[in-house]
């Protein structure tokens, strides 16, 4: 049988969101700015690779981090550079990323240990463990909380970065003037394409921790396509969330589960290849049900606002 | 006073090829109200985006107070204090109107955080100084036009303009909010401000101004003091031809009506009314004029009369057959016409050649068909006609509508949907946007067609147009509609004006006047 309601349960959800977590941020940041990052899923698996080969050769995890998030800033850099500053399409161009980036990482990663799956001939380092004073010993709740990686607290507090980033600094309402009005942004001498630039390369960082939890804290090796859809999951997580980040944090977590969720059927013995389809396809439902809501919620609003106006005519 | 702008020779080409600017001369005094006219497509807006440094003139000198300069962004311009309120405003819906005066140079506070409460305090204080009531925290999206367009002007002075550069600014205003803005430009003077308003409306011209230069197709012919020129004058050196300023036009002779609308309404999806049980007729050998400060249901009527959206109440009597739930094809083929508001969306194919741009509601008449095939020889020839017919300027009719100016692809849409001779024709902002030329032609095509016995209703946001061609009128508010007249002649625009605004409503009456058997 399975348990969902079980603190360990909790615990999965919220280490399987936290990749979705980072990259959605990302997403955000990207979308605020009027740019679609369909590369994420590209960022997100280079620097999964990166930084286990920095960390790996240099033995250093700071090294390391430093390897992932140069890893993921480089193909966002590409993508920006391509697409802002040779005016290639972004989709084409990220959909292009995306595809070498598959090959590319199994490319280096034979290169430089000379396996061709995984890295298993290097040691890499692991970002650490945390555990929380305090709220490690409170019961079933500390469980749930405590023992995180780093990285995962991390992806918790750049929900927060992200969200003050955008709404409290000058250079968030810069950012978001880009993106909904970039003739507005420029008649007031904004650099539309640098603010751009700075948003993909923010998301190439965010979305390189995303990659870098999937290879040194969640694994500790690299593994040919191990990204696995998560960069396009988060997409759609920041599409859900309405770019908002904490409703983002909702629609992520949503993923989480049910990627947990998938885990656990397949403990009980459903085939893996049915119980793999389950993140993706709650991707879909998730995204349906999400329309439905909104538009039950324009009828709400609208009843009320009738009712409110002409308690005669609804 | 000294200039304090100066444009000499200034020439720009587009890298399409367009010569916007033709060595156009240009100098405006400090502390003067200068206007600059022309029609449509002649060069004004080119000629300040260079002056703005959104566009770098390609050979040409520009002086500030005096200092060759040339700004290479906007930015620059904004230092040196100039500042332009573009045609389209350049604003951000979903911020505040304190966070969109103050974009690009904003208060901060620990380096990097917006100062929001500085933010707003400092739009109030401007607002207070020039006297312009605004509500600072207000979101911009829920400002009417008429406020948005202050924003824009404040904004430059936020900026330090001292020199502000205004793009059309009336086209979207009410008469009312015109007089406004008339009264707060001259308070801009008297406080030292040097002000370039870009026009084609000629009483406003004379009103404001001090001096105007006009432009025809890329050059400058003639600076003047606005009190030494005649409204004919300008007109004349705009279009560079006599005789184009009156309109000619008799009297209508309207006979039995041909399409009677019943109460008919359009909801939204929020179950709003957006045409709110209207009931009025069209009839044969007259042009019912519809005015109304745009979004007050005018755009929703004539998608109902011709199809595009279907009515959610009411009928739309048509030679005696309801088509309120008919096809568009339907509608098209008992004999009504539709020039729609935006001809680069809805009126013309732009990549597509002006014979097949002409051909799209024809190309199933048997004349222009062989069997499956089209008739390729028949369909150049009618098309070569048409070209001929309505005066479009072009090298071959077989060229994109894309490369035509604003008034020919208008042409273009007029030629095709008259060339059926229709019984009703809804002509939507018939001359939105382009030269006088061109829409003197469209105006006395749709007076000859009143005298052939067609039905027509001009909806504009062009006062004086509907005033000049229509016969009767109506005004829509808030959906409905708020007064009737039957004759414009003794109608004036400061009367339409208080009804637009709703400040005034006809009773039940008078409306009802617009009804005819
Ligand atoms: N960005 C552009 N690229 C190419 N042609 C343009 C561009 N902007 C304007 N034009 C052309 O330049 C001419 C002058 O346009 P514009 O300066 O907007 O005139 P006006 O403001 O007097 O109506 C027109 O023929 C127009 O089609
Ligand atoms: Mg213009």
């Amino acid at each position: 049988m399975i348990n969902l309601l079980t603190p360990e349960f909790f615990f999965t959800v919220i280490r399987v969101t936290t990749p979705i977590l980072f990259a959605a941020m990302a997403a955000i940041i990207c979308s605020k700015s009027g740019v679609i990052n369909i590369a994420l899923e590209s960022i997100m698996l280079t620097a999964a690779l990166t930084g286990v080969l920095a960390s790996g050769f240099s033995q250093n995890i700071f090294i390391g981090m430093v390897g992932g998030i140069l890893g993921g800033m480089f193909i966002a850099g590409a993508l920006a550079y391509f697409s802002l500053y040779l005016k290639a399409d972004i989709i084409l161009v990220g959909i292009a990323l995306n595809l070498m980036a598959v090959g590319g990482t199994v490319f280096v990663m034979f290169v430089f240990t000379g396996d061709r799956g995984s890295t298993n001939s290097i040691r890499s380092l692991q970002f650490p463990d945390v555990n929380i004073p305090l709220l490690q010993d409170i019961p079933v709740v500390g469980t749930a909380l405590s023992g995180h990686n780093i990285l995962t607290y991390l992806a918790i507090l750049s929900v927060i970065g992200v969200w003050f980033f955008l709404s409290k600094t000058t250079y968030g309402l810069r950012l978001r003037s880009v993106g909904e009005n970039p003739d507005a942004a420029t008649s007031v001498g904004i650099d539309v394409r640098k603010v751009k630039l700075v948003a993909l390369l923010i998301s190439g960082f965010l979305g390189a921790f995303g990659g870098m939890y999937m290879s040194m804290a969640y694994l500790s090796v690299f593994s040919t396509n191990m990204v696995a859809g998560r960069g396009f999951i988060s997409l759609a997580a920041a599409s859900m969330g309405q770019a908002n980040p904490f409703g983002t944090l909702l629609a992520a977590s949503f993923f989480g589960l049910m990627e947990s969720v998938s885990y656990q059927l397949q403990a009980i013995g459903i085939p893996a290849q049915i119980v793999g389809m389950v993140p993706y396809v709650s991707v879909i439902i998730g995204l349906v049900l999400y329309a439905q809501y909104q538009q039950s919620l324009q009828k709400k609003k609208t009843l009320s606002k009738q009712l409110k106006e002409d308690p005669n005519e609804a | 006073m000294p200039d304090i702008i100066t444009m000499k020779q200034m020439y720009k080409v587009y890298p399409n090829g367009i010569v916007a600017n033709d060595y156009v001369d240009f100098s405006v005094k400090e502390g003067e109200i200068h206007a600059l006219v022309g029609e449509n497509g002649a060069g004004k807006t080119t000629l300040m985006k260079i002056l703005f440094g959104i566009e770098q003139a390609t050979t040409g000198e520009l002086y500030h107070n005096g200092q060759l300069v040339s700004f290479q962004n906007p930015q620059e311009a904004i230092k040196a204090g100039i500042g332009m309120v573009h045609q389209h405003f350049m604003q951000v819906g979903s911020m505040t109107v304190a966070e969109n005066v103050v974009l690009g140079s904003e208060p901060k506070k620990y380096r990097f955080l917006l100062d929001r409460k500085k933010a707003i305090d400092d739009t109030a204080e401007i607002a207070e100084k020039y006297k312009f009531k605004i509500d600072p925290a207000m979101r911009l999206d829920e400002c009417s036009v008429g406020t948005r367009q202050k924003i824009e002007i404040l904004k430059a002075l936020f900026h330090g303009a001292k020199v502000i550069i205004l793009d059309e600014p009336t086209a979207v205003l009410t008469p009312q909010e015109t007089e406004e803005l008339f009264r707060e430009l001259k308070g801009l003077k008297e406080r030292g401000h040097t002000i370039i308003f870009i026009s084609h409306k000629l009483n406003e011209v004379k009103e404001i101004s001090d001096r105007v230069t006009v432009m025809r197709s890329a050059k400058q012919t003639g600076t003047y003091d606005t009190e030494s020129i005649s409204k004919e004058e300008i007109s004349n050196l705009m279009v560079g031809r006599e005789g184009l300023w009156e309109l000619t036009k008799g009297k209508a002779t309207p006979n039995e009506s041909i399409i009677t609308v019943n109460n008919l309404s359009v909801m939204d999806e929020q179950r709003r009314y957006l045409l709110d049980h209207i009931s009025f007729s069209m009839r044969k050998g007259e042009i019912l004029g519809v005015v109304g400060v745009e979004g007050n249901g005018q755009r929703e009527l004539v998608d109902v009369l011709t199809g595009l959206n279907k009515a959610s109440g009411g009928s739309i009597m048509f030679k005696g057959e309801d088509i309120s739930k008919q096809s568009i094809h339907h509608i098209r083929e008992m004999g009504l016409s539709h020039i729609p508001e935006d001809r680069m969306t809805m009126g013309v194919a732009t990549e597509a050649s002006i014979t097949d741009n002409l051909l799209s509601i024809y190309f199933d008449k048997e004349s222009f068909n062989n069997g499956v095939l089209l008739d390729q020889s028949s369909i150049d020839a009618w098309a070569k006609d048409r070209v001929k017919e309505y005066a479009i300027k072009t090298k071959s009719p077989n060229a994109q509508v894309r490369s035509l100016s604003g008034g020919n692809i208008q042409k273009v849409v007029v030629a095709r949907e008259f060339s059926n001779n229709p019984d009703v024709v809804i002509a939507d902002q018939p001359t939105r946007g382009i030269d006088v030329g061109a829409a003197q032609f469209i105006h006395n095509k749709l007076i000859e067609l009143r005298d052939q016995g067609a039905s027509i209703l001009l909806v504009s946001a062009d006062l004086s147009e509907v005033l000049d061609v229509s016969d009767s009128l109506f005004v829509m508010y808030e959906g409905k509609i708020v007064a009737y007249f039957d004759d414009v002649t003794n109608v004036s625009a400061m009367e339409l004006g208080r009804f637009m605004l709703g400040i005034e409503a006809q009773d039940e009456e008078q409306i009802k006047r617009g009804i005819y058997a």
